[in-house]
């Protein structure tokens, strides 16, 4: 009898039908993984598990956590389960605490919630809790507060929570999707251990096939509410039979036909540049501290050439990319693009400044909603002299939609009437209008789905084989920055540390730092 | 936190020194001078310039400045000119009728909001809180002297427990003090309470969507134990920021229910120095009521990072 089994599981939210016959197991002291593309129903099916549908759901089927059918819990008695029997850890460890409570209290309630113990006794469990999953009680007393602390440790934090009374099943929705890559080996790692430590059932949901293949003992795909394909992940993924396995597999290790690069003539370059922050001051009377974000960084960027920037968050490359990009002024060194400076005065250099945009990571922040499509992608006309009007305008932005394989008619809609991949070609118009000759992408892939996220890779190729540009391409995803740069920039705490061309960079890494991130990447297995 | 406190009360007192030379300016700037204002036009220059040296503005404006804040500073606010009395004094008896009102109205209020809040969030959507909102809606949009009328009417006319107007002072004790408060107290407080009801439950509502309830609720809390040990405490800013606001107000706003209350307050105070051109009076009320907003954003700020660790590092 296995620890969790959901048969025939129907769910439907205020009568849309989501979930169809899903069926899955796990068993104790082993690791099922859920995997699949945003909407195909993961998440909820974890959170059906847990009893925590939103209101509206309906739901057939069994869901039987050790011989109790969760479906037909009661809300007290899924109360008394949660936490106790069955535990979760979400995506999001940023806001996932409490802001206001201190994690000793946080994890100290998960213990006072179910048994009957003293206050003291709870909270020296969960300082015991919180050593087990890495946070030692000297440097984390139970007193810290979760600002202060990193993204990683506030997820061990969350972990602490959940198995502060050793469920008999943890369910963890993309424990590491918003992690670093050596941080989310790290956590991948404890999670290992405490399933075997526990004996506990661990329900993994991740879109990340290379997680997967390392670290699940089962596997179960799922498109559309469906699970297509099932069983002990060495032989799903040696024998793939569903078609949606295949192309989610080939989309994962997509590599992308890009063009050969250009002669090195520099383009952008950039100079012991130096960018510091303000601290606050120790003491009243104290001189204000500085906070050295990007440390005599130099590099050239040649025309034509598509360079990538990797490091882990917090090691300066946003700031580095605004300062690129004339957004910021910068404290020493240069940077200076065609030879003319980036940032003149108190102010970004307009004859400059035209000749470079930039794609951000988020497809839904970053547009404004009520602003049509026309507005938004011609926006950067601004920084023109004499701005095409009437129907050149019209052309300008016929062109650059088709370019990115959208259509001339959907200038007229607004943002909300696409999807994340379709927002991503819209940002990627919006940088090419201008024809610009360097374009910075900041994590630009890495809200989107493995498939779409391959399109829209194979998009940046064919752009620059219809017309050459350069980019810089900054991404925590080695895998993607090994498919589409010429040449790797690695940086740690304001250093670049290493640079190169990407095979060789990738394939016999110097730094000690090159060589750590790319061991604690997981790698899809070869299965040629 | 003691720090943040130490840094907050530098600011505090930078604060009320700008506010007091703004005072001082406005009252100076005022075309002619105090003394001929004060008099009105039809004043004999003789009496002017004797009222100029009673007052003492033959001094230079700096001189004068320092002499006001010096004063107010050893409790010595100037002397009336109309009623001939220490400003002091006046403002002595007065306060400890608008003082008292004002805490008391916003007792009133928060015990009837937080509640109130509460309770439509928990209930989102259904019966309880559309009433509570409606309910909050018509007292948002009621004018308090009319409402204030009303209660009148009802609770001291019809039924006689209070009675309407008037203020029998502290010496008759107590509770006849306190009884006297209550009728104006509660016309103060519903449409005060109506606000901030709102505030705080649109407030939990956004702590409701946010990430660490689903993380309470997957701990086992259920959704009442949620809201009450994870989402209150996180929605009191906004709530603390509205009441500090209202309090102020309370204070110096109060003046419409004195007029229909018939309460000896500041704000009847101010409003009749006001009248009588009684700048000495108006200027030593107004800066009172600037030291008492002041001191109330410290007491919110204080607030703001007793309940927000957060807040405690910053600024």
């Amino acid at each position: 009898m296995s620890l969790l089994t959901i048969r025939d599981l129907q769910l439907s939210i205020h009568g849309t039908p989501i979930l169809r016959d899903v069926d899955l197991t796990v068993e104790a002291g082993k690791i099922t993984a859920i995997t699949g593309e945003s909407g195909s129903g993961k998440s909820l099916t974890a959170l059906t598990v847990m009893g925590l549908l939103p209101t509206g759901s309906e739901t057939a089927g069994t869901v039987a956590l050790d011989k109790v059918d969760v479906l037909k819990a009661s809300e007290p008695e899924l109360c008394a389960m949660r936490g106790n029997d069955m535990a979760m850890v979400f995506q999001e460890p940023m806001t996932a605490l409490n802001p206001v409570q201190c994690i000793g209290d946080q994890v100290a309630e998960a213990i006072l919630i179910h048994t009957k113990t003293t206050r003291a006794k709870a909270r020296s469990r969960a300082a015991a809790m919180l050593e087990r999953v890495g946070l030692p009680n000297d440097r984390f007393p139970l007193s810290r507060y979760p600002h202060e602390l990193s993204g990683g440790q506030r997820q061990r934090v969350v972990i602490a929570m959940a198995i502060a009374l050793r469920p008999k099943l943890l369910i963890a929705d993309e424990p590491t999707t918003a992690l670093d890559v050596t941080t989310q080996a790290k956590i991948l790692t404890l999670l290992k251990e405490l399933v075997s430590e526990f004996d506990m059932g661990l329900l993994m949901i991740t879109h990340d096939l290379a997680v997967v293949a390392d670290f699940a003992d089962e596997i179960v795909v799922m498109q559309k509410g469906d699970v297509v394909e099932a069983g002990p992940t060495g032989e799903v993924l040696q024998n793939m039979q569903h078609p949606y396995t295949r192309s989610l597999f080939a989309a994962s290790g997509h590599q992308v036909d890009l063009p050969d690069a250009m002669g090195a003539e520099p383009l952008l370059r950039v100079t012991n540049v130096m960018r510091d922050y303000p601290v606050p001051r120790k003491s009243l009377f104290s001189p204000p501290g500085v906070f050295r974000a990007v440390d005599d960084v130099s590099f050239d960027l040649g025309v034509g050439e598509r360079v990538g920037l990797v490091g882990e968050s917090g090691c300066g490359k946003s700031t580095l990319t605004k300062a690129i990009l004339g957004l910021d002024p910068i404290q020493g060194g240069s940077i200076t693009m065609g030879g003319a400076p980036v940032y003149t005065g108190k102010a970004p250099n307009r004859a400059v400044r035209r000749r470079m945009q930039v794609v951000f990571q988020d497809p839904y922040g970053s547009f404004n909603p009520r602003h049509r499509v026309d507005r938004l992608i011609s926006e950067p006309f601004h920084l023109l002299d004499t701005p095409p009007l009437g129907e050149a305008r019209q052309h300008a932005i016929a062109t650059a939609l088709e370019d990115v394989g959208l259509a001339a008619d959907d200038a007229l809609k607004y943002i909300h009437e696409f999807s994340g991949g379709q927002r991503q070609r819209i940002a990627i118009a919006r940088a090419l209008i201008t024809e610009p000759d360097l374009i910075v992408f900041d994590e630009a892939v890495s809200a989107l789905d493995v498939s779409v996220r391959a399109q829209v890779l194979d998009l940046l190729a064919e752009l620059c084989r219809k017309r050459p540009f350069s980019y810089l391409f900054i991404s925590h995803d080695l895998s993607v920055v090994r498919s589409v740069t010429d040449r790797v920039l690695v940086m740690k705490s304001g250093q670049i540390v290493e640079q190169g061309d990407t095979e060789t960079v990738f394939t016999s890494p110097q730094h000690p730092y090159t060589q750590t991130l790319l061991a604690a990447a997981p790698v899809l297995p070869d299965l040629t | 936190m003691i720090r943040f406190a130490l840094r907050r009360l530098i600011s505090l007192t930078l604060s009320l020194i700008v506010a007091s030379i703004v005072i001082f300016a406005v009252i100076e700037i005022i075309p002619g001078d105090p003394a001929a204002f004060m008099l009105g036009v039809n004043a004999r220059p003789d009496t002017v310039a004797a009222l100029r040296e009673e007052l003492g503005l033959t001094a230079s404006a700096p001189a004068r400045y320092l002499a006001w804040v010096t004063g107010m500073l050893t409790g010595d606010f100037g002397t009336s000119y109309t009623y001939k009395t220490p400003v002091a004094g006046m403002i002595a008896d007065r306060i400890w009728v608008s003082f008292p009102l004002a805490i008391y109205a916003l007792i009133l209020s928060t015990l009837i909001a937080f509640p109130a809040g509460i309770y439509a969030a928990a209930r989102r959507g259904r019966l309880g809180d559309v009433s509570v909102m409606a309910a909050t809606q018509l007292g948002v949009a009621v004018p308090n002297f009319w409402f204030a009328m009303i209660i009148v009417s009802i609770f001291s006319l019809k039924l006689g427990w209070f009675n309407a107007i008037g203020f029998p002072g502290w010496d008759a004790g107590f509770w006849p003090a306190i009884k006297a408060l209550t009728l104006p107290a509660i016309a103060l407080a519903l449409p005060q309470a109506a606000i901030l009801a709102r505030v705080m439950r649109s407030s939990l509502l956004d702590m409701l969507n946010e990430d660490f309830m689903r993380t309470a609720r997957a701990k086992g809390l259920s959704r009442r134990q949620a809201l009450w040990r994870h989402a209150v405490r996180n929605a009191m800013i906004p709530v603390l920021t509205i009441l500090g606001l209202q309090f102020a107000f309370l204070l110096a706003g109060g003046i419409i229910i004195e007029q229909v209350f018939y309460l000896p307050g500041l704000g009847r105070l101010i409003f009749q120095s006001i009248q009588a051109r009684d700048l000495i009076v108006v200027e030593s009320v107004v800066m009172l009521l600037v030291f008492t907003v002041i001191v109330v954003n410290f007491a919110v700020d204080i607030a703001y990072a007793a309940v927000d660790p957060r807040l405690r590092g910053r600024r």
